[in-house]
């Protein structure tokens, strides 16, 4: 695994953002805390990485970020892929913090779009990366008037949209950025995790925190709170189903990805959690592919 | 009197605070520690001390009570180690710090915030003498596992109906962080307090 970087690079603050910057984040947070699953807006700063790879939720983990924190960090649900590495090496090398790929090592876990499939734990902090976070912008462009549907709780248009789905296609068909109720009260997006994920979010013990650096918005979702997927009763919500295990470590209640093994149309289906997977083979669980 | 030093680690004291603060107001009614080493001038505590250097700057106005706005040596202490403006007028306030709970003022007077924007309320830090979980005020809510307790001691006066008053507001509303010596826990709007 990644070494422990212990001395941080010189010439940046802790964790690369400024005392202001993160004070500024530090406040929105705890406000977003406060009323789970409203956008808190923030003065998002530009990040040495493009929009679109995870400058919300880098901002996120600096602002909360200490010495005795270990990170891990996991894109789609892998460690190893070069967002994961990346933003893992920035901050090894801006805080000289621990890292792992290990879920239940870590204290702070950055993730693009994949909730660990391990339960997570109350001293854990699960901090999301998000592009879009307003759930209703598909269907009202302007940020006037999603506001005022927030205040109003207004969320009508979104229960037709779901409604849209299955008159066309006989059920709901959205599939990732699924929307949910937070605590009652206010509409999220989850982020573009596959709806898989949503019950996850339910009851969590694990702090759950969302930033979104272009769209300059941060919210969050305090531990043992009620999040609820929009359903109908005679169309309830239900996360997706695979005909087959994990090809590699034979689990059958996880999130798959589709790897293609040649250009003969060859595929296999493996977890999507590269730590879950590994940690099966390690305990002697075995696939039909390995 | 030379001026009280500040944190010795800027960088790692504020951090250490912030989540502390942040796991109070997460979970609700569960008390954390907060250490803080500070030795602001009285009647400032080391706590609510620690809380505004760790927060308040020139883009978060303090409001202070009757106890803080009556020594000079603690408005000069936050002025030079935070910058924030200190404002008189409670509606303004991004922080209230409150040294004397019982005389705190109706929570309506601070900022509430709007529908469209309800994180613009006020974040009241009361100094309490007495901080303890598992007994007192029983609250239910968002980061709230079933039911939690926490006695609290002063309080302000009718804290009952004025705390349900706040909660009713919701997602409007001010939020409370109550910090004792060493801890600190919090009450977020969304803590609904349970008939006794």
């Amino acid at each position: 695994m990644t070494p422990r970087v212990r001395v941080p690079e010189t010439g940046y603050n802790f964790a690369y953002l400024d005392e202001a910057t993160k004070r500024m984040i530090r406040r929105a947070l705890l406000k977003a805390v406060a009323i789970p699953g409203y956008q808190v807006p923030f003065a998002a700063r530009e990040m040495p990485m493009p929009y679109g790879w995870g400058t919300g939720g880098v901002q996120v983990t600096a602002a909360i970020l200490g010495r005795n924190d270990v990170l891990k960090v996991i894109d789609q649900g892998s460690d190893d892929t070069t967002n994961a590495v990346s933003i893992r090496a920035f901050f090894a090398r801006t805080a000289g913090v621990a890292v792992t790929t290990r879920t239940r090592d870590a204290t702070v876990i950055q993730t693009r779009h994949r909730i660990p499939e391990a339960p997570l734990a109350e001293g854990q902090v699960l901090v999301y990366q998000v592009p879009i976070p307003e759930p209703l912008r598909f269907l009202e462009p302007r940020e006037t008037e999603t506001r005022q549907l927030h205040a109003l709780a207004e969320y009508g248009p979104m229960h037709v949209k779901l409604y849209e789905d299955i008159a066309r296609h006989g059920h709901i068909a959205t599939t990732y950025a699924y929307p949910v109720e937070v605590a009652g009260r206010y509409v999220m997006d989850p982020s573009p995790t596959p709806k898989f994920d949503n019950p996850k979010m339910d009851d969590c013990p694990a702090l759950q925190l969302f930033g979104a650096g272009r769209e300059k918005r941060i919210y969050a979702v305090p531990p043992y709170t009620r999040v609820r997927s929009l359903d109908f009763e005679d169309h309830p919500f239900r996360v997706q189903h695979f005909d087959r295990p994990c090809a590699l470590c034979g689990a059958g209640d996880v999130y798959l990805d589709e790897v293609l093994t040649d250009d003969a149309g060859g595929r296999m289906f493996v977890c999507s959690d590269t730590d879950h997977c590994e940690a099966r083979r390690e305990a002697g669980h075995r696939g039909e592919g390995a | 009197m030379a001026l009280a030093r500040g944190f010795a680690d800027p960088v790692h004291d504020a951090q250490g605070a912030f989540r502390a603060m942040l796991d109070a107001l997460a979970r609700p009614g569960l008390v954390q520690a907060l250490p803080a080493a500070l030795a602001p001038p009285a009647p400032l505590t080391s706590e609510l001390a620690a809380i505004a250097l760790a927060l308040a700057d020139a883009d978060a106005p303090v409001w202070l009570d009757g106890p803080l706005a009556e020594a000079p040596e603690v408005e000069e202490f936050l002025r030079f180690h935070t910058g924030a403006r200190l404002v008189a007028d409670p509606a303004e306030a991004a922080f209230a710090l409150v040294a004397d709970p019982e005389a705190c003022p109706d929570f309506s007077a601070f900022a509430q915030g709007s529908p469209a924007y309800p994180d613009r309320s006020t974040t009241l830090v009361l100094a309490v003498r007495h901080l303890a979980a598992g007994e007192g005020l029983a609250f239910e809510g968002p980061g709230i596992r079933g039911r939690v307790r926490l006695g609290v001691a002063p309080l302000p006066a009718g804290f009952a109906a004025r705390w349900s008053a706040n909660h009713a507001l919701f997602p409007r509303g001010i939020d409370l962080l109550l910090a004792a010596p060493g801890r600190v826990a919090g009450l977020p709007r969304t803590a609904r307090l349970l008939e006794a």
